[in-house]
């Protein structure tokens, strides 16, 4: 295996120089295999989202290529509405004699639930972690903290059966929501199951501010909450807004939440009081049924690719500016 | 190979080893992937050339389909296991149409479903399988249109059902109930339920963009019971907190309301048969069981659930 090389280095040196090398290799022998294990390791989870990729993309290829496929749908089909009876219609009904694929009810509902979610969940995190990283004291942050950061152990199936069943209600007997699983149910759904991750990583931001920066500010005159508002929360900014874009990205990607509280009718309107269906929610519906290979099943997998890029672009621009609010921080400083 | 030689140039010492490790790390992955591959392959290969026969040598038998049959398909396999020890019968839900896809695809032995098999899907089992598909009437479903137990209305015409899951009819007072909007209930896509419906009360149009797709009929019968203004439409076995409305073939017919008698005679509007599917005549176990399922003992297991056995003869 290792024989040529060894030979020639082996002959010029002196028994001792051979001894310690060859301690030196077995030394180094163990690391290496412990590196390739643990380079192994990563490089099959990258393996692992790279080959979903382009198996995601390989399944929805035939909508821009495939005539067969053209028949029944287009691209550009799947955003212009239908005329009927001198209306524009926005439909999305796969199962159909003409079938319709109209994804803009889905983006928006997606968008809807979402932005509800965020809403909802970013001001109560971000305050709870300020609340947590300045103000709360010893017993009381270990109780507070890890058991915010437990609800992020709550499986979505349950809250989805929270929100279905209790939450659904209580909002149509105190807002009278025309439909009783709606996008506001759905989005305070979701808003409890992001809660956790946006607290966490607000927290570990507002915690990494050095103590420097809120004893400089105290001992300038400034009050607690001034130090807070005015040093503190600007200097975690950056480390916020990852916070929030990991909670849309965890928002917009959940499934169960979304299949089980949204009434998943596929309605464009701005209106939080109907149903909405999401993205998610539709290929969690439909891809048990389709037909392998059916133009349904293809313009699936496009809907999927286009919620990977979606989150994908956000985390991308969601990175650069954090990246950019750290340099100017950095600069100020 | 690949891993020894890379090996070999780590212990170079100009340094470049690290350089190579990462160019030999796709390498190793190399197996991985193909392994992937061979597993999809061979899946398919055992799709097609796998018959009705193969599974039957064992004595397991897997049930897959309909969500509508899937507590009757578990009390069938329970009540079958016990006259039988020896033989393990598994049952799972997801749908008429996902039952029918794991028929085309090999993966169930029995395909439960609430709808007759379409042409098409007929003509897949057909190529992927290499035999045709075979059908086996099990069970009668009178298809309940649900309202919730406060509603007033009593009766509903198919026409009228129409109108309101078309959209068409939008409030409940054109039909008789109580001054306020309809919401209306309704299974996902991949669901026998939706298709019968569709087929036979909306005669194939489309549903509604308003009707609230849920998975499962008790979903749709939860939905309906927190809703005073909803209808929902699945089996009569899960009628449970909720009243079914008195079907009238059209204006002039008279209401019927669903049950063992009217289903079984034909008056109820909307009866339909649950049927098995199997990929070429059962044999084995697979056989064994669904003659069971129509002998006496297995229809009476029906009732219990709530659906209705097959008419006598």
């Amino acid at each position: 295996m290792t024989s040529p090389s060894t030979a020639q280095t082996g002959e010029a040196d002196t028994p001792a120089e051979r001894g310690a090398r060859s301690l030196r290799r077995q030394g180094g022998l163990a690391e290496r295999a412990a590196e390739i294990a643990i380079h192994a390791v990563a490089l099959v989870s990258i393996a692992a989202i790279l080959l979903i990729l382009i198996f995601v993309g390989k399944e929805a290829l035939p909508l821009l290529t495939s005539p067969e496929v053209h028949k029944e749908v287009t691209p550009i089909g799947m955003l212009a509405p239908i005329e009927r009876a001198g209306q524009a219609l926005y439909m999305w009904q796969p199962v159909s004699d003409v079938p319709k694929y109209n994804v803009l009810p889905l983006i928006v509902g997606s968008i809807k639930v979402t932005l509800v979610a965020l809403v909802f969940a970013v001001p109560l995190s971000v305050a709870a972690a300020l609340f947590v990283s300045e103000y709360a004291k010893g017993r009381l942050r270990e109780v507070v903290k890890p058991a915010i950061e437990l609800l992020a152990g709550v499986p979505s199936v349950v809250v989805g059966f929270f929100a279905l069943v209790t939450l659904a209600s209580w909002i149509q007997a105190t807002f009278g929501t025309e439909h009783r699983l709606n996008a506001l149910v759905a989005g305070l759904g979701l808003a409890f199951a992001i809660c956790p991750i946006v607290f966490s990583v607000a927290e570990d931001a507002l915690r990494a501010v050095p103590r420097s920066y809120r004893e400089a500010a105290l001992a300038m005159g400034s009050t607690r909450a001034q130090t807070v508002l005015r040093v503190v929360l600007p200097a975690a900014a950056p480390g916020i807004a990852a916070a929030v874009v990991l909670g849309f990205g965890r928002a917009i990607g959940e499934t169960m939440i979304v299949v089980m509280a949204s009434g998943n009718a596929a309605l464009l309107d701005a209106s939080l009081g109907r149903s909405a269906r999401t993205i998610t929610a539709t290929i969690a519906q439909e891809l048990g049924e389709v037909v392998v290979g059916s133009p349904h099943y293809d313009v699936l997998f496009a809907l999927g690719a286009m919620l990977f890029t979606a989150t994908f672009v956000v985390n991308l621009v969601g990175e650069r500016v954090v990246d950019g609010m750290r340099r100017r921080l950095g600069a100020g400083s | 190979m690949t891993f020894s030689r890379t090996y070999d140039h780590d212990h170079e010492p100009d340094g470049s080893g690290g350089l190579r490790m990462r160019f030999a790390f796709p390498l190793l992955l190399l197996p991985l992937v193909t392994a992937l591959l061979g597993c999809a392959r061979t899946e398919h290969a055992s799709g097609g050339a796998g018959d009705a026969g193969s599974a039957s040598e064992s004595s397991t038998l897997s049930l897959k389909g309909s969500d509508t049959m899937v507590i009757l398909g578990q009390r069938w396999a329970e009540a079958y296991m016990k006259a039988n020890p020896g033989a393990t019968i598994q049952v799972t839900g997801g749908g008429s149409g996902t039952g029918i896809a794991a028929l085309i695809n090999g993966t169930t032995d029995i395909c439960e479903s609430s709808r007759p098999m379409k042409d098409k899907e007929r003509d897949d089992v057909q190529a992927k399988r290499g035999a045709p598909a075979v059908e086996t009437k099990v069970a009668l479903d009178a298809l309940a249109v649900y309202v919730s137990a406060s509603n007033p209305l009593t009766e509903i015409s198919i026409p009228s059902l129409r109108g309101v899951y078309l959209g068409e009819t939008k409030g409940w007072k054109a039909i008789g109930g109580p001054d306020h909007a309809i919401v209306l209930y309704g299974r996902e896509n991949n669901s026998g339920t939706y298709g019968y419906f569709k087929e036979h009360v909306l005669e194939n149009k489309d549903f509604a963009p308003a009707v609230q797709t849920l998975a499962g009929t008790s979903a749709v019968v939860s939905a309906v019971k927190g809703d005073p203004f909803g209808i929902g439409y699945g089996g009569i076995a899960y009628l449970e907190g909720i009243r079914a409305l008195k079907v009238k073939k059209d204006d002039a017919s008279p209401p019927i309301a669903p049950s063992l008698q009217t289903a079984q005679d034909g008056s109820y509007p909307i009866a339909r048969f649950l049927y098995f599917y199997t990929a070429g005549e059962p044999t084995g176990l697979g056989k064994r069981f669904i003659e069971w399922v129509k002998s006496a003992a297995g229809q009476s297991v029906i009732e219990q659930v709530g659906y209705y056995p097959l008419p006598k003869g």
